[in-house]
């Protein structure tokens, strides 16, 4: 194919886009909801994901995940090396069902909390954390 | 066992009968991810707290799997229903096979 | 073809929110519900011509990360307190003694000493800082090895010591025998240094509240010290920071303990009196 200059242009700036983009995924993300859930659609509500909008480092970005009724929820981290982040599994003398922690991301990607509720049945949550690079951290 | 692993616990000393309390929990860890390289390339090896549980009179309250995008310096919060007096007992588990504890009071105000 | 996709793209790269330029937020800083921390005051007079207020740099930090330090039990810095702690406590060197020998109870003996450090030692006529006056003690009291100067073992004492301090004034002279010091930290904080030709003013004075790539600008204050980094999940001591900020204008930066740092911690320190002792603080 010939490439004119507004091809190879457009091109170029695609692969700038991409870049930018928050366009991490990973296809192992699919993999571990699936093992979770056992291929369950789940609601999109009922768990609720609370994290920053821009984090201030990726290092340490503090969420928390609440969901009534839940016995365990996954949280999931799409663009790490692996989405593994942790699950918590809630015990007969847990309190709210909610739980909050810090945890590392190593670019802009999108954050995913999964509730298994006791009857059974499943919820997902999701919030695109953007995680900044380079200031003069020192 | 790991140098300077220290657990920090924030549990109120007494509660009403069947009251939850926020429960908030840290301890000093590395969380050696085997993401990082070493000077010469090699990868340094996962060593991680891969499991927390906090348990009242040993009955579960959370139990919670823990993976290598947990920050250094691990923190939980969260909450225990508080039936009868007793101990609120909080365990982490290392890759290397060390345990850690701590224990906290709870009487019955 | 050509054209959907470059205005597709273009459209989308415009799309993307800018970041806002923030001056330090309106947040106050409680810490446990009783330590009221003042994190905004006027400037002190020996700044009078270039700064009227001076701010803590909790106050540039996001919502996230400023609510790590309002509880002593969501901060992870107070952890390595807890070290320090175990450390005052224990017997160490040849005299048989550990800092509660002598000390007693850190909360009592340890008040306000953070607020007042650096300053000048009498008996060994020279300006000292914290680090300095525990490894005299070490030595000297004790008997015992020094720490290494940016140790976790010097750090977490450090740490023990500035929680007693917390909510107290900085406070540290900058006249009498410690002028000269505090005149060459002065003239340090004003050369530019490295490649870059930065100063710590470039920054710190003339540009707070801006961002630098995506970093937003504090004063430079070091009230919060020794303050847990996000970045490296660790507490970091002045000497530290100093060493990295003029590593990163790409110049061959001063030691650790070096008599420049000395003289710079004064500095900067007192162009922070009258704001809380915060540390250990929680910062990017």
């Amino acid at each position: 194919m010939d490439f004119t200059r507004r091809d190879t242009l457009a091109l170029g700036m695609g692969a700038v886009a991409l870049t930018v983009l928050p366009f991490r995924v990973n296809a192992a993300v699919d993999d571990v909801i699936a093992e979770f859930t056992g291929g369950a659609t789940m609601a999109d509500s009922g768990v609720t994901l609370t994290a920053p909008e821009i984090a201030e480092n990726g290092n340490t970005v503090p969420i928390s995940v609440e969901s009534e009724g839940a016995v365990a929820i996954m949280v999931l981290a799409a663009g790490n090396p692996t989405p593994g982040v942790a699950t918590f599994n809630f015990g007969e003398l847990a309190g709210a069902h909610a739980a909050s922690t810090r945890i590392r991301l190593a670019g802009t990607q999108d954050v995913i909390a999964i509730a298994k509720m006791a009857d059974g049945s499943f919820a997902r949550a999701s919030s695109n954390v953007k995680v900044t690079i380079g200031g003069c951290g020192g | 066992m790991a140098e300077g692993v220290k657990p920090r616990v924030k549990a109120p000393s007494s509660a009403a009968a069947g009251e939850a309390v926020v429960l908030k929990t840290l301890i000093s860890h590395q969380m050696e991810s085997g993401q990082r390289k070493n000077a010469d390339g090699t990868a340094i090896p996962r060593s991680i707290i891969n499991r927390f549980t906090c348990e009242f009179n040993g009955k579960s309250v959370i139990d919670v799997k823990m993976e290598p995008a947990i920050s250094t310096n691990p923190y939980f919060e969260f909450e225990a229903v508080i039936p009868e007096a007793g101990d609120l007992k909080f365990t982490w588990y290392d890759d290397d096979g060390s345990v850690y504890e701590d224990v906290k009071s709870v009487t019955i105000a | 073809m050509k054209f959907k996709a470059m205005t597709a793209v273009a459209a989308l790269l415009l799309s993307v929110p800018a970041m806002t330029l923030a001056d330090p937020d309106e947040d106050s800083l409680v810490i446990n519900g009783e330590i009221e921390s003042v994190t905004e005051t006027a400037a002190p007079a020996h700044l009078s011509d270039v700064l009227d207020t001076i701010y803590s740099g909790w106050r540039f930090r996001e919502d996230e990360t400023q609510q790590l330090q309002m509880d002593d039990f969501d901060n992870p810095g107070m952890i390595f307190a807890d070290l320090g702690l175990d450390q005052w406590n224990k017997v160490e060197g040849e005299a048989g003694k550990s800092c509660a020998s002598c000390h007693g109870d850190v909360e009592e003996s340890m008040k306000g000493v953070r607020a007042v450090y650096p300053k000048w030692n009498e008996a060994a006529q020279e300006v000292r800082t914290l680090a300095m006056q525990i490894n005299d003690c070490r030595e000297t009291n004790m008997k015992a090895e020094p720490y290494k100067y940016t140790s976790n073992q010097m750090t977490n004492m450090e740490a023990l010591i500035a929680v007693q301090s917390r909510g107290m004034p900085v406070d540290v002279a900058i006249d009498g025998p410690v002028q000269a010091t505090w005149e060459a930290g002065k003239e340090i904080y004003y050369t530019r240094y490295g490649q870059l030709e930065l100063s710590c003013a470039n920054c710190h004075e003339d540009n707070y509240g801006n961002m630098i790539r995506a970093d937003h600008l504090s004063q430079g204050q070091i009230n919060g010290f020794p303050t847990y980094r996000l970045k490296n999940a660790k507490l970091n001591q002045t000497h530290d920071r100093f060493r990295g900020c003029i590593r990163d204008t790409r110049g061959h930066t001063f030691d650790a303990g070096s008599p420049e740092f000395v003289a710079l911690e004064l500095y900067v320190a007192s162009r922070g009196n009258g704001l809380s002792v915060e540390g250990p603080s929680v910062r990017n």
